[in-house]
């Protein structure tokens, strides 16, 4: 494979990963302005942002430091919130295992839900794509996105405003994400792990820590897989 | 106020941790060949961790405080029908956005 079109599928990835930006950007803006107005420096929030890269357990963080909680305890249930990135670590291997070590590493710290869902779905829907090529379509969904996390902190930060409620900007990830998933949805194994999945996530929105949606990716997957072999065999029979 | 101390502890801990959660498989599986069982629950991962990540935001939206909302639902439903349809990412973002400004709008 040349360079040129390794070069031209991280462009590929830069293309669909740039939608994203407007679920990031409102994101990291309240990020922001929730930071300092909580007392944080504007050097603290950007170190928030930078380090730990993920907005959902952020906020958490946050708001369970704002209410005085326990120290271990803040820590323990913002990185529940994260437990869902193993799951995606797990996703990704058999694509980008091979990689090398250094390149792995740095897919990891840029492993979020939007770069994820952009890299597994191509993955999927082009499976004779090399490790490189995958690779430079991770970091091309990567690169519209994220630098943009830190901007939007800042700018969050400086400015302390509301975004105006009128924007509906809480709807943006839904949407992108609804958007993205439906494509991916090309077995009747996929629907039953979706609609499993749903279900279960519904039913268990109660469970502290946002521990109900692991145990309802877990219920999901369990679906798909027994759904696939289930199908498998009546294709035998046959 | 926030300690400062709690926060960078907070900040680093949890950016350490964080960390080790995401390259879990990628740094220590690697490229050694995972059980089939597993590769096949894994090939479920995204339709159903992400479905699940957004499905109570859509019945139970953040911004109505958590009352279901029909210029929200419908938006949803929008863009999946169109999603399945067209097989177009960008397609269904701007069909789902266009149906929830425009209801929002009439409906207020």
């Amino acid at each position: 494979m040349s360079t040129s079109t390794t070069k031209s599928i991280f462009w590929q990835g830069f293309r669909d990963g740039a939608p994203f930006l407007l679920v990031v950007a409102p994101f990291s803006v309240l990020f922001g302005v929730l930071a300092t107005e909580a007392g944080l420096s504007v050097f603290e929030t950007m170190a928030f942002s930078i380090v730990v890269i993920a907005g959902a357990a952020q906020f958490t963080a946050l708001q369970l430091m704002v209410e005085n909680v326990p120290t271990a305890i803040v820590l323990t249930s913002a990185l529940a919130v994260n437990l869902r990135m193993a799951m995606y670590s797990a996703s990704l291997t058999p694509h980008i295992g091979s990689a090398p070590l250094w390149q792995r590493a740095i897919a990891a710290y840029f492993t979020v839900d939007q770069s994820y869902a952009c890299s597994i779905a191509r993955y999927e829907a082009e499976p004779d794509l090399t490790v490189p090529q995958k690779m430079a379509y991770f970091f091309g969904a990567v690169a519209p996105v994220c630098p943009m996390w830190y901007v939007f902190t800042l700018i969050g930060a400086l400015a302390g405003a509301q975004i105006p409620d009128e924007f509906a900007l809480d709807f943006a990830l839904p949407i992108t994400f609804l958007a993205l998933i439906t494509p991916m949805l090309r077995t009747g194994a996929h629907v039953v792990a979706a609609m499993v999945a749903i279900l279960t996530a519904l039913i268990s929105a109660g469970i502290p820590y946002n521990l109900g949606l692991i145990v309802a990716g877990l219920a999901g997957m369990i679906a798909g897989a027994q759904t696939e072999l289930w199908m498998q065999r009546k294709v035998q029979v046959q | 106020m926030i300690d400062t101390t709690t926060l960078w502890i907070v900040i680093v801990g949890l950016g350490v941790g964080t960390f080790l959660i995401r390259f879990s498989f990628t740094g220590l599986v690697g490229s050694r060949s995972m059980p089939n069982w597993l590769l096949r629950h894994l090939r479920y991962t995204a339709v159903a961790v992400l479905p699940a990540l957004v499905a109570p935001l859509v019945v139970w939206p953040a911004a109505t405080g958590g009352t279901p909302d029909a210029p929200r639902a419908i938006a949803a439903i929008a863009t999946i029908t169109i999603g399945i349809w067209t097989k177009n990412v960008i397609a269904a973002i701007a069909t789902g956005a266009t149906t929830l400004f425009g209801l929002l709008y009439l409906i207020g």
